[in-house]
């Protein structure tokens, strides 16, 4: 490692003793890299394994890794924390400006522990933090306007970032967000409740160092040949143009698009809330991460009349995404654009994650037609594609009025385990169901993943390229082999968007010229160790592989693949648990 | 000889400078402000002479920010040390040996483009070369002729 290099520095930021301090971690990121692989042995000198997610003694960690903001698409933070959703390892990314200006701030990463008593809001410079009253901001309804507030009052226009919590993540909401630069989100696994339970409603972050390179020729050499390979890529196009939400028509047309809580994977309205019809009809910008061109961030704008006087307008611009336009559209079964966009836009201004708040919305409107529950318990009458009283909801998720939401605040899993409907809380792991019902690897996928997403090793994708699965001890071999590079990928930290520019050849050349001489066979080794990390550290924090629980839905309705075989899928977790363990009795 | 003298005095004519062309076009991605700082082989964005930012909110749009090579620069007219002179058809040149690091041209520039090494606590002046524009994909900044 250079040792001009600053990605070694961890700072450490006690908010019980407002105190920080900061150490030089070379041992961490030679061994690790960066990214995930070193956060995730911060968090393990940190926390205990029975913490509570919620105390001041769970640590959050921010990391970024030796490409961050060295190369094209190298844009990511990652989080690492205990999930009050889950209870067990949390693991959430998030682009905007937070990776750029953590690195440039001159930090490889930051751990955040204890707990303040008043509100606060960090500013984090080279060399400085700052701890300044947040009480002004809490209980602000509205993220989107605590991020206006912030900028006002920070410093380091264009170079910094501005994560922030919405009143979900005050309420403690246990899938309660992080926002960052508006539009990018830390959405999955509760960070928002994390930071929430530590009265901290913000962290700015700024800095712009230089990052020393060793061989600046080939570096440039490097640099060029990444950029054009992003700029040219036929993927990279279509999430310029369309999006992620271009996902949306073609699931549909192949059976694949969860609807209404998953009794349907194709849904009527899926023409109407496309990517390819959004953009057409609502499509305000486009933006992008610093240090991607991409611009993969679609922003639409709606404009909604006053009531109280005519020619008076309100202009709403939202951000979506495939995932958001699934669970906020064809999961509750809401047909029209403008009001998908509302979903998201109060979801939005809530702080919450999308698809977990989408999925538990649907869950509980399929627990209310079914008479699990009844108004009593929902407040308002809870019936597929009725958005006002989605709304309400939503503000119920998150001020909590009674027992039933307060449990629905907790996620599906909990929710279900009081008030009954397991077989239809979608929910793999305690985590939310992404909007993918492709097939075998989606599922499987999202069971054995370490953080129960469909991005830890995209089994949805595998389904949409293969027309006969393999043997399920096969698919999950395979399904394991790509979260192990992903771990590489995470580490370095790339944009997953990215993983076809990124390949191994690649990255060997890209970190060469700042000085790391690994081999691709390296690379891949460490990829495993670091997944393997990842599974004893969530054992160790009680997760039990052979207790796999999959909701009954999923067998029920039809996939590209037909319907799925619960043997299948059976005896793929099982194999799952037999090669975890024995991986980790091998290991020692 | 006739034929070199003539080819230099188009090139020394052929007068280039950095136009911000359409910043409506812009999407953010800073891609100009890290291959400024690239040109020396450095990452990070110490030395970027470039900014982009948003104008209030990313929702509002981007603005980018940078030498528009004025005629009659006040940067250069308020430097005690005269280590910013007027560059030949508009913008500056920098002598970084004769700056004492006072901060006038930072002061003096009402569009914020003399940007501050923290580093070396001197300016960085856009020297309009351009290559910065090589990594805008979106067409937002170019070269263009002055003269």
């Amino acid at each position: 490692m250079n040792p001009r290099e600053p990605l070694k520095r961890v700072l450490y930021i006690d908010l019980s003793k407002k105190s920080f301090w900061i150490d030089e971690r070379e041992d961490l990121f030679e061994r690790w890299l960066g990214g995930v692989g070193v956060a995730v042995q911060l968090f393990k000198e940190e926390a205990s394994k029975n913490v509570d997610p919620l105390s001041p003694e769970n640590p959050v960690i921010f990391s970024v890794g030796p490409l961050t903001s060295l190369y094209p698409l190298a844009s990511k933070t990652i989080a690492i924390f205990k999930s009050p959703l889950t209870g067990n390892l949390g693991e959430s990314h998030a682009g905007g400006r937070s990776a750029i200006a953590l690195r440039l701030a001159g930090y490889g990463a930051t751990v955040i522990k204890g707990a303040s008593q008043l509100p606060v809001y960090l500013v984090i410079k080279e060399e400085e933090v700052e701890f300044r009253d947040a009480s002004a901001l809490w209980g602000v309804s509205n993220a989107i306007t605590v991020g206006r507030i912030l900028r006002e009052t920070a410093p380091g226009q264009g170079v910094r970032t501005i994560m922030r919590i919405g009143k979900a993540g005050e309420k403690l909401v246990s899938y309660a967000a992080v926002m960052t630069e508006t539009y990018r989100h830390f959405g999955r696994l509760g960070l928002g409740a994390v930071l929430g339970s530590k009265k901290v409603k913000g962290i700015i972050i700024y800095g712009k160092h230089t990052i020393p390179v060793e061989d600046k020729k080939k570096y440039r050499e490097v640099y060029d040949r990444l950029y054009k390979l992003s700029v040219e890529s036929d993927a990279m196009k279509r999430y310029h143009d369309i999006g992620t939400a271009m996902n949306i028509l073609p699931l549909n047309y192949i059976g694949a698009l969860p609807t209404r809580n998953l009794n349907s994977s194709r849904f009527e309205g899926a023409e109407e809330i496309s990517g390819e019809n959004i953009a057409e009809k609502k499509l305000a910008r486009r933006i992008a991460c610093a240090h991607c061109p991409v611009a993969c961030i679609h922003i639409a704008s709606i404009r909604e009349p006053y009531p109280d006087e005519p020619y008076f307008y309100k202009t709403t611009f939202i951000s979506y995404d495939h995932e958001l336009i699934y669970s906020l559209g064809s999961m509750l079964g809401v047909k029209k654009i403008d009001n998908v966009l509302r979903l998201i836009d109060i979801v939005e201004a809530f702080g919450l994650d999308a698809i977990s708040a989408g999925v538990s919305l649907a869950w509980a409107t399929e627990a209310y037609k079914r008479g699990i529950v009844t108004i009593n318990e929902t407040l308002v009458e809870l019936d597929w594609g009725n958005v006002e009283n989605y709304i309400e909801a939503i503000k119920y998720i998150v001020e909590q009025p009674n027992h039933f939401y307060t449990t629905l605040a907790k996620g599906t899993r909990e929710a279900s385990k009081h008030y009954g409907g397991q077989e239809f809380a979608l929910n793999f792991g305690g985590n939310e169901m992404p909007g993918y019902h492709t097939g075998y690897g989606a599922i499987i996928g999202y069971s054995i993943g370490s953080r129960h997403s469909h991005l830890d090793c995209a089994g949805y994708r595998v389904d949409q390229t293969i027309k006969e699965p393999p043997s399920p001890e096969e698919y999950v071999e395979m399904l394991i082999k790509e979260e192990e590079w992903r771990q590489v990928l995470t580490s370095l930290v790339i944009c997953l968007f990215a993983r076809t520019i990124y390949t191994v050849e690649n990255v060997v050349d890209a970190l060469k010229p700042l000085g790391y001489d690994c081999t691709e066979d390296e690379l891949k080794k460490l990829g495993e160790e670091i997944y393997l990390e990842k599974q004893k550290l969530k054992i160790e924090l009680g997760f039990n592989p052979r207790e796999l629980k999959i909701p009954s839905r999923v067998f029920e309705t039809s996939t590209p693949h037909g319907l799925l075989r619960r043997d299948y899928v059976e005896k793929a977790l099982q194999h799952y648990a037999e090669l975890i363990e024995y991986k980790i009795n091998t290991s020692d | 000889m006739e034929c070199f003298e003539k080819n230099m005095s188009t090139l020394v004519r052929e007068v280039k400078r950095l136009a911000v062309l359409d910043s409506e076009r812009c999407v953010g991605c800073q891609l100009c402000m890290f291959a400024c700082s690239r040109r020396f082989g450095e990452g990070g964005l110490a030395k970027s002479a470039i900014l982009v930012r948003s104008v209030g909110g990313i929702e509002k749009g981007l603005t980018v920010i940078v030498c528009r090579a004025c005629e009659n620069p006040p940067c250069a007219r308020v430097c005690p040390t005269d280590a910013l002179g007027q560059r030949k058809h508009g913008g500056v040149i920098f002598d970084s040996s004769k700056c004492i690091g006072c901060g006038n041209c930072v002061r003096a520039c009402d569009i914020g483009a003399v940007f501050w090494d923290d580093e070396t606590n001197k300016p960085i002046i856009c020297v309009h070369c351009g290559y910065c524009s090589r990594f805008c994909h979106y067409k937002v900044i170019g070269v263009e002729k002055i003269k």
